[in-house]
């Protein structure tokens, strides 16, 4: 009776996987920023950053224009394969921030320099800490914020000519609109 | 109304295996032989509604028919006519198609070959393999139907195939993947119908040992060319990445070669019955698992196809239905005693056990390195991501001991061996191996590297006892009647066992070589730029502008010398594909048995013409793909062995009254 019970193992083994897979499955879309975050200020930090360890940035730093972050690291062979796009988008002016998630930093910085840069910086996360309070949940990842630090979008996976198009160009440029219309009613406030 | 017509034919098609996976299986407990021959029939009659349907894809592609949605996502009028045909199998829908389509196709040749079959066998296998047909036209029709239509609006040019795969290596590796993939469900199928009927003598693994083998060798193949077209196309120059995707083929492989061993146990000396049906049992499992963590997005991945979580719920409740129940039926019915078989510790079954382990444990650490970070998740406990460091350290070693432990099982006897007798087989052997291992690391390449020198050991190890096994086994004849007559005088699935353990070393030296010795160098370099790396050197002859097909090409010239001699002009390009404006990096590469020149295109770095290049040196990297060639032969030969189409003969010879008997009583 012993030896019989033993063979329902693999099955028990089986049905914990797929108890897992549908919690997996059924957690927040990871496609989609979790409500909690979304249209919330970006998270305070002080890091440094991947390609000078001496200079410091903080949350400041990405405020003013409407910008993507985007979350990279050397292990993860999906953010070679969007690195190139990102470079285009770079050329094309977009203004991208790197968040170097979890990684080595001389092989980050090999990295950088071997494939170009389409950072304006790179911060240096290499604790996960800044990850954790922007929700990361694995990389690529890049979020969409206003010129005023706030997260608008979040997009998981790579950002490809596709995803740009359809995803995030559209709210860009709505956002970098809004950033127009904001300033220039400052601007009349200030005339008044 | 083409599209229609194929939508309807999946229908029609869904029906037949409604029918198939009830009545056969319905035949064959209550002896009726005439429901249990209806399944060759519906077999045939599905493949055959499901082909029709799939001509009906590429037609809708071939004629721009971007009235279908599918199409339209998939294809542009300027692609190129092969690209068309391939664009079918392109995107989740019609990729699960071809999948339908080439499970029904397995099952249709399981049809044909089903006559020297006991007739209950093969209505309950074709009745499982029809069952397992119905979750997936289901899953087709209901959450990713290819001939949806966009009307009454087309769109009048679609968006394009992804420029990644509009590539020679992607016609041909979904096709071979799958076909290795679905190839293991005929292993399951067996061992499902043997559990069902309760015969679990050594019948079914005997019969289901060449189909295993026929999937193994296309899993092996199709594995191999996904990295052979990495290596090309990602323009970086690896091979393999560990991500979740690949890992998804790779499980399925180990545990698939873990099976091929443990059939032939099983089917020779009757052993390791349960364990067997259990590996049947997971290594089609983990095939289905790896189509539910492709398509439904629970892990993000390269190779991602669009998610959703409806497609997600529904593979995830096939997987549980599927698997489940066949576990459950393990769990009753598989045999219970421990078989009364004996074997000695210094034996082939010991060797193949440890095989065994040795494999199923890898498959089970790339699992967990897989599903670790959706573990961790599910649990709530943050987000990690495990990443090649990991695989490296915990696989290498495991394919090391495996590899190691294969000299002693080729050398071993089935049943009886000593201990006494091994030693004194492979000691000369094992130091003959170490010290050309130490050789080989000491005068090749720049460093000394200890993982070099255990890499090239082991390759000498596995060749050295090959050679010794077969000169063993040739022993008796060679004295009398020389090599030559010995050789021709063993059997095909001996030949095919060596050559793809020969596969094995083959692949080791490409890795190892590869992965201690590549060379490589990031630079600038304006038009007429030249530079040496290692023994060769690269002058750089600048970029043009040159349109293709459906892309404009940014067409870079680098040629290459050898000391002072010309020996390639090479074509890295930089190109952007119209329709969806992406850039793709071409690689381009001079191949050669000992090394292979890689060249790729960076970005354009200033005015005067500049660019930045990659230029890597990769010696013997080709021997990872040639090793998987050599695999694939040695399954191919190792079932054209006879031994397989004996039971048609000795059927024949039965009906037939023997001479012999003849004249004893006459």
């Amino acid at each position: 009776m012993k030896r019989r019970l033993q063979l329902f193992l693999p099955l028990a083994i089986f049905l914990g996987l797929c108890l897992m897979f549908y919690v997996a499955l059924f957690r927040d879309n990871p496609g989609e920023l979790p409500s909690a975050l979304l249209d919330q200020p970006l998270p305070t930090f002080e890091l440094a950053t991947v390609k000078n360890p001496d200079r410091t940035v903080t949350r400041e730093s990405l405020l003013g224009e409407v910008a993507l972050i985007n979350v990279w690291a050397t292990w993860c062979p999906a953010c070679r394969v969007e690195h190139p796009y990102l470079v285009d988008l770079a050329n094309k002016g977009i203004p991208i921030y790197g968040v170097n998630y979890k990684d080595d930093q001389p092989e980050a910085r090999k990295w950088l320099k071997t494939l170009h840069d389409p950072y304006r910086f790179s911060i240096n996360d290499k604790s996960g800490s800044l990850g954790i309070d922007l929700g990361v949940y694995g990389a690529p990842e890049t979020y969409l914020i206003d010129h005023q630090g706030v997260i608008r979008y979040k997009h998981v996976g790579i950002v490809d000519a596709n995803v740009w198009k359809n995803d995030l160009e559209p709210r860009f440029r709505h956002l970098k609109e809004k950033a127009l219309k904001a300033t220039a009613n400052n601007h009349e406030e200030e005339a008044i | 109304m083409v599209a229609e017509a194929g939508l309807l034919a999946l229908i029609i098609a869904l029906c037949l295996s409604l029918l198939l996976s009830i009545f056969p299986l319905v035949g064959s407990y209550t002896g009726n032989i005439r429901l249990m021959n209806q399944a060759r029939s519906l077999s045939w009659g599905l493949f055959a509604f499901v082909g029709f349907s799939f001509l009906c894809l590429v037609w809708a592609f071939i004629t721009d028919d971007f009235s279908v949605d599918y199409v339209a996502r998939h294809s542009n009028s300027l692609l190129p006519v092969q690209y068309k045909v391939s664009a079918t199998w392109g995107g989740h829908e019609g990729s699960l198609l071809l999948w339908v389509l080439i499970l029904v196709g397995w099952m249709a040749m399981v049809a044909l070959k089903s006559y020297r079959l006991p007739p209950e066998l093969s209505a309950r296998v074709l009745s499982v393999m029809g069952m397992i047909t119905v979750g997936f036209l289901l899953f087709t029709l209901l959450t990713s139907n290819p001939f949806n239509r966009i009307l009454p609006f087309p769109p009048e040019d679609g968006a394009d195939l992804n420029p990644l795969l509009q590539d020679f290596g992607l016609i041909v590796h979904p096709p071979m993947l799958y076909m290795g993939y679905v190839g293991f469900a005929v292993a399951f199928a067996f061992a499902i119908a043997a559990l069902l009927g309760g015969q679990l003598d050594t019948a079914w693994a005997r019969w289901a040992r060449p189909w295993t083998t026929v999937a193994w060798v296309f899993l092996t193949l199709g594995i191999s060319l996904g990295s052979w077209w990495a290596y090309y196309e990602l323009g970086w120059g690896g091979w393999w990445f560990w991500d979740p995707v690949e890992n998804a083929s790779l499980m399925p492989w180990l545990v698939g070669t873990a099976l091929i061993h443990s059939l032939a146990v099983t089917e020779k000396r009757g052993l390791f019955k349960s364990w067997t049906l259990l590996l049947a049992i997971f290594t089609f499992s983990l095939s289905l698992l790896g189509t539910f963590l492709v398509r439904s997005g629970v892990l993000t991945s390269v190779h991602a196809f669009a998610n959703d979580p409806e497609r997600g719920v529904f593979i995830l409740f096939y997987l549980m239905i599927v698997v489940g129940a066949s576990l459950t039926l393990f769990a009753l019915r598989a045999p219970e005693v421990r078989s009364r078989i004996s074997f000695s510790m210094a034996s082939r079954e010991t060797l193949l056990l440890v095989n065994n382990i040795l494999l199923t444990a890898s498959a089970a650490t790339v699992l967990l390195g897989t599903l670790f970070p959706l573990l961790l998740e599910s649990l709530d406990m943050g987000m990690i991501s495990v990443g090649p460091p990991y695989f490296n350290f915990v696989f290498v070693p495991m394919a090391m001991l495996l590899a190691f432990a294969l000299g002693f099982g080729v050398l071993l006897n089935w049943k009886n061996g000593s201990v006494k007798w091994l030693i004194s087989q492979t000691r000369w052997i094992f130091l003959v191996s170490i010290i050309g291992g130490l050789g080989f690391s000491l005068f090749y390449g720049e460093s000394f590297l200890i993982s070099e020198v255990l890499a090239m050991a082991l390759v000498l190890w596995i060749v050295l006892t090959m050679i010794r096994d077969i000169l063993n086994k040739t022993q008796n004849i060679r004295a009398k009647n020389g090599l030559m007559e010995a050789l021709t005088r063993l059997k095909p699935a001996y030949y095919g066992m060596h050559l793809a353990h020969l596969g094995l070393a083959v692949t080791i030296v490409g890795v190892a070589i590869t992965s201690g010795y590549s060379s490589q160098r990031d630079l600038r370099m304006a038009p007429g730029d030249r530079v040496t790396l290692g023994e060769y050197q690269f002058r750089f002859d600048g970029v043009r502008l040159q349109p293709g097909p459906n892309y404009t090409s940014e067409y870079g010239s680098v040629t290459v010398y050898e000391n002072g001699r010309q020996i390639a002009v090479l074509h890295p390009e930089k190109r952007v594909y119209t329709a969806q404006q992406m850039p793709m990096t071409e690689a381009s590469i001079d191949p050669g048995l000992t090394r292979d020149i890689y060249v790729a295109l960076g970005e354009p770095l200033g005015d005067d013409g500049s660019w930045a290049l990659r230029l890597h040196i990769k010696p013997f990297v080709r021997w990872i793909w040639l090793g998987s060639i050599f695999m694939g032969l040695g399954g191919v030969v190792a079932i054209s062995d006879r031994r397989y189409r004996m039971k048609v003969r000795q059927k024949v010879s039965a009906l037939r009254p023997s001479g012999n008997e003849g004249v004893a009583s006459a």
